[in-house]
């Protein structure tokens, strides 16, 4: 249960417990000199005439939290898609810990898809969350979580099983190992969703849009687990419409509309001192939604 | 109408027998098919152009000719290309390839029924496409495809009546000689009938059975 607690960890909080109760040091400096886990450099991915990646820049240091947000059509999920090469970015590189994800120069004329061997290679610490979590319906929660470990980490079935138990546990799903996707709420087959992810002890998460899918009382739960990665230091990238979730959590807000970085700095930065007229138009719909509870004329919504 | 129970029972030996020859090739025929089509839909979904293109040739030309003219083929044309069977093995091999490009078709829209998705989460695992194929489509997919596969191996149930053409002494050779013999074409029919009817009956029964089984996970409530 150990996996989150290895790694240097720079979480963005003053401090924070541990499993076995004792505070953690925690510095946003530790590891700003070493290479960024995530680097991104000039993205750039067309679908047939249109160009939904128009030159992304970005890195992500150890144990930082990203978080992309934009309308719909912005490309925020491309780009994430991308980084787990499940889009096929055709400008550009992207650098996972210093390996180019996805291709390999061809002798003289440019570049070619890496064999897929390779590709996993690179990608193998990174997770990735789905917005319609992509459990596999046949297997139970604890079959989810335990296939990769099985078949890619080829673990005994024993060793297998607890890893799998554990992670379960983590995401408060334990009691749930033997139920099938179909029988758990959206909520509880997203946090199996996660849970099958950290079993292969990523470096890196991706979150696409993690409790879109969710009916609103369940959203909680989902982000709740993710605040504790968080916590633990991992470094993420999320895509999302939580804003609270955004404000609260992430080191760095990345506003994204017609495949371009708009806006990006600190969650105060972007929230509270909007200076894109895009992005104060896309806060203002935040604002207005939520306006129902809201007494005073507030023009934040943090 | 006289019915003669004595027609049967004096035949029965060879009514069995010719039942066990049914049941063989079928069986066998329709493992052989199951195989190639699995192989050809994997070929068809995954390869590229070059193996496509024939391979739809081929689906194409077993789909517009008759299954009898393919067993002539096989057996009396085979000789010609250097593929010398006896009638039994020429026989399951007909009847396997006749089989395959149907289940071919099967499977593919199997394959297309799972969502994307799941493999895209899988890909992100590692898992690789033969673990896909064999633990995340095939699994899932049969819950979508049986019903359609078990009226397929019914239907190659009966058809094994055709290889009575090529001497297989098989459950429709064996009645239909002993009707001719003895002009019982009523006692002999009803028997040829009834045995079909057990055939496909089980076939059914144990196609129902494992449409419970699959789909198991598909139940909203735990067991």
């Amino acid at each position: 249960m150990s996996n989150f607690h290895s790694t240097p960890t720079a979480a963005p909080h003053s401090s924070v417990l541990n499993e076995s109760g004792e505070a953690m040091k925690t510095s946003k400096t530790l590891s700003d000199n070493s290479e960024p886990m995530l680097k991104l450099h000039n993205v750039g991915k067309s679908f047939g005439n249109l160009r939904v990646l128009k030159g992304i820049d970005l890195q992500v240091r150890h144990s930082e939290v990203v978080c992309l947000i934009g309308p719909s059509g912005s490309g925020k999920s491309t780009l994430l898609r991308s980084m787990a090469f499940l889009e096929e970015y055709d400008e550009g590189e992207i650098y996972i810990e210093g390996q180019l994800l996805g291709w390999v120069p061809e002798n003289g004329k440019g570049r070619k898809r890496a064999p897929q061997s390779q590709i996993n290679q690179v990608r193998r610490n990174v997770g990735m969350v789905f917005q319609q979590f992509n459990l596999w319906p046949h297997m139970t929660a604890l079959g989810n979580v335990s296939e990769a470990l099985l078949r890619v980490r080829k673990l005994s079935a024993d060793d297998a099983r607890q890893r799998a138990m554990a992670m379960l546990d983590k995401v408060g799903l334990a009691h749930k190992a033997a139920a099938y996707p179909a029988q758990l709420s959206g909520g509880q087959q997203q946090r199996v969703a996660i849970a099958r992810a950290l079993a292969m002890e990523p470096h890196i998460m991706l979150f696409d849009e993690p409790t879109s899918a969710l009916d609103p009382e369940l959203v909680g739960e989902v982000l709740q687990v993710m605040k504790t990665l968080a916590k633990e230091g991992m470094t993420m990238v999320v895509v999302t419409h939580e804003m609270g979730f955004a404000a609260q959590v992430a080191d760095s807000v990345v506003f994204l509309d017609q495949g371009q970085v708009v806006a990006q700095g600190t969650p105060h930065e972007i929230f509270h001192n909007a200076e894109q007229p895009r992005l104060q138009q896309f806060l203002q719909n935040y604002l207005d939604r939520n306006a129902f509870w809201q007494d005073t004329k507030e023009v934040s919504p943090v | 109408m006289i019915f003669d129970p004595t027609i049967i029972t004096d035949h029965l030996g060879d009514i069995g027998q010719g039942f066990m020859i049914t049941l063989g090739t079928w069986s066998a025929g329709v493992a052989l098919g199951l195989t190639l089509g699995m192989l050809i839909a994997v070929a068809q979904l995954f390869g590229n152009s070059l193996v496509r293109a024939p391979l739809r040739a081929f689906i194409e030309m077993i789909r517009s000719t008759p299954f009898l003219v393919q067993l002539f083929l096989v057996y009396y044309g085979g000789p010609s290309f250097g593929l010398n069977l006896d009638p039994i093995p020429a026989g399951i091999l007909g009847l396997g390839i006749y089989g395959s490009v149907y289940f071919a078709e099967i499977f593919r829209s199997g394959f297309q029924s799972v969502a994307r998705g799941q493999l895209e989460a899988a890909d992100c695992l590692g898992i690789t496409r033969l673990q896909c194929i064999t633990r995340i489509q095939i699994p899932q997919m049969l819950v979508i495809i049986l019903p359609a596969l078990v009226n397929l191996i019914t239907i190659l149930c009966k058809e094994t009546a055709v290889l009575s053409i090529i001497t297989i002494p098989e459950l429709t050779m064996v009645l239909t000689g002993i009707g001719s013999e003895t002009f019982a074409f009523v006692e002999t029919l009803l028997v040829l009938c009834i045995g079909y009817l057990l055939l496909v009956e089980a076939c059914s029964r144990l196609g129902m059975l494992l449409e419970v089984r699959v789909g198991r996970f598909m139940q909203k409530q735990p067991r």
